[in-house]
């Protein structure tokens, strides 16, 4: 435990001595909250159709996608500027089991990620509730909290997931190249054509946006899901350490 | 002591490393030596668990690199020079390494002073040039105070100052009675900086032995002869029952014979000469000698 635990102080002083951390997260955190204002803004004076339309806790989260992009690519540096630079080989000389440099690092992407992710998704939270006024909802309300929550572990997960892929490609082009269409173009597209939704529903971000939603939305509505909260919370963990584990099998096959 | 036991690594149909096995003894320094893509850096990383071997295995002091819990205390290695993100400050890059094998931070400023990067401390890893880094690198490899170091190609950017203060530097190390293995295809300065010899070519053992000892079987001495009429002096020679070869720039070899006797018989037939010295091999000739035959 103790080598894990120098490992991971290692793996911190790494993430903080890049400048890129500092200004890439910080951006994250302004354009989510940002964003989260200007959307609310233009959807303040909505007509409201059904009674699952109106969500105003998923729509604070309308702008959440800036500050994922940005943790995304954190996630994915933390492993492929090691290779980009050689400084790999000074990771595994220092910490030569892969193990335990791996899960120091997934560790190092989930703790920057919280510290960025919580102050995003109440920040978005409060911003777009203050903008609705009497619409919006208080973090008192009936799954509100649980949303607010449900964004902050969404974002922490997937910067996780994105160690784990990057680990396994060990490219950032690649990565990207894949995780950017998977995670963001996926709700506006593909995912919602009705004869592959049944599978469709269990990628990462049709999760997400589950785990942000107050009013679940059954079969029948756009982009729906067979399932709730919960399992959105299980079908996340369960990206993320598959990615973890298939990092871990290449790292440990690995010639550096 | 680290010892190598029929050590193989194969990447795809190259083999790079085979089948070598040798002892590197503490308290001298033992210079590894070979031409470009012998299989010496490959080897090295096989030493510290960054390659996995295809087969065989190393052994530092009894233990698997891998099993050594704070291995940068145990082993100190410097493979390749850039090897931190160059964001980093040189203190920074050696910090996370420190805090990674639970090492006092103390160490890190003791480091930079001793490879003479006090100055430089906090400026970024990105701008220094390739001196500057082989010196870092030097300086994670003493971060642990480490019994064993390995140390590949570590001339490589140094200039002459700075190859003198290696030398001096190694030497020292090992004098304190640490094990210091030091690859190099550079022949005329391991002669001055090794005690002990493991030579390897195409991933193969050609000699484990000393310096001294090395040059000596290698070597091949000879009394060279300048002359204008080659011919009549190889027939002289011959007669005289010398085995004679010829030198590249037409000059002779007469083998096996000392330089007095080869004067006498040159004046005893009247023969010009232009020049005329034993000429014993240094490490270098040794050195492309056992190679060349090998390729």
């Amino acid at each position: 435990m103790s080598v894990l635990g120098a490992a991971l102080r290692g793996e911190l002083t790494k993430a903080r001595t890049v400048r890129s951390t500092w200004w890439s997260l910080g951006l994250a955190v302004v354009l989510s909250v940002g964003l989260a204002a200007l959307i609310s803004l233009s959807l303040r004076d909505n007509p409201v159709r059904g009674s699952g339309e109106w969500d105003p806790v998923m729509m604070g989260y309308l702008g959440l996608t800036m500050g994922l992009v940005v943790l995304v690519v954190f996630g994915v540096m933390v492993v492929s500027a090691e290779f980009t630079s050689g400084t790999i080989r000074a990771s595994l000389a220092a910490v030569p089991r892969r193990g335990v440099l791996f899960a120091a690092k997934a560790l190092a992407s989930a703790a920057v990620a919280v510290v960025v992710a919580v102050p995003t998704a109440f920040g978005a939270f409060f911003a777009a509730q203050t903008v609705f006024g009497e619409r919006g909802v208080s973090l008192g309300d009936d799954q509100a909290l649980r949303a607010v929550l449900g964004a902050a572990a969404y974002l922490v997960l997937m910067c996780v997931f994105a160690t784990g892929v990057a680990m396994m490609l060990r490219s950032t082009a690649l990565c990207l190249g894949i995780l950017i269409p998977i995670l963001f173009l996926n709700s506006q597209g593909l995912a919602n054509m009705p004869a592959i939704r049944a599978v469709t529903q269990y990628l990462p971000d049709q999760a997400g946006m589950v785990l942000m939603q107050t009013v679940h939305r059954g079969r029948g509505v756009l982009a729906w899901t067979d399932y709730g909260p919960a399992g959105a919370f299980a079908i996340l963990l369960g990206w993320t350490l598959l990615a973890l584990a298939g990092g871990y099998v290449v790292l440990r096959r690995y010639d550096a | 002591m680290i010892e190598v036991e029929g050590l193989s690594k194969r990447y795809g149909d190259t083999v790079a490393v085979r089948d070598l096995s040798f002892t590197v003894r503490p308290g001298r320094v033992t210079g590894f030596l070979g031409p470009n893509g012998a299989g010496k850096s490959t080897t090295m990383r096989m030493m510290i668990g960054l390659d996995h071997p295809t087969a065989g295995r190393v052994c530092i002091d009894g233990r698997h690199y891998r099993d050594i819990v704070e291995p940068l205390r145990s082993v100190g290695a410097l493979l390749e020079a850039r090897s931190t993100h160059g964001g980093r400050t040189a203190r920074q890059h050696l910090r996370w390494l420190a805090q990674t094998n639970r090492i006092p931070t103390g160490r890190v400023r003791e480091v930079l002073d001793q490879v003479g990067l006090g100055d430089v401390a906090d400026k970024r890893v990105g701008g220094f040039s390739l001196g500057m880094s082989q010196r870092l690198g030097l300086a994670a490899a003493l971060l642990g105070d480490p019994p064993v170091l390995l140390l590949d190609e570590p001339v490589n950017g140094l200039d002459p100052q700075g190859i003198i203060w290696l030398r001096t530097l190694v030497r020292g190390l090992a004098a304190e009675g640490r094990t210091v293995l030091v690859s190099s295809h550079l022949m005329g300065e391991m002669a001055l900086t090794a005690d002990q010899l493991v030579v390897v070519a195409r991933g193969r053992l050609l000699a484990d032995t000393t310096v001294e000892r090395f040059v000596e079987e290698h070597a091949d001495a000879h009394v060279r002869i300048t002359t204008p009429d080659p011919d009549r002096l190889r027939s002289v020679l011959g007669e005289a029952g010398i085995r004679v070869a010829d030198d590249a720039d037409g000059s002779l070899k007469a083998h096996d014979v000392g330089v007095q006797r080869v004067g006498e018989l040159v004046a005893a037939h009247g023969l010009v000469v232009h020049e005329m010295g034993l000429r014993t091999a240094s490490l270098e000739e040794a050195f492309m000698r056992l190679t060349g035959e090998e390729s």
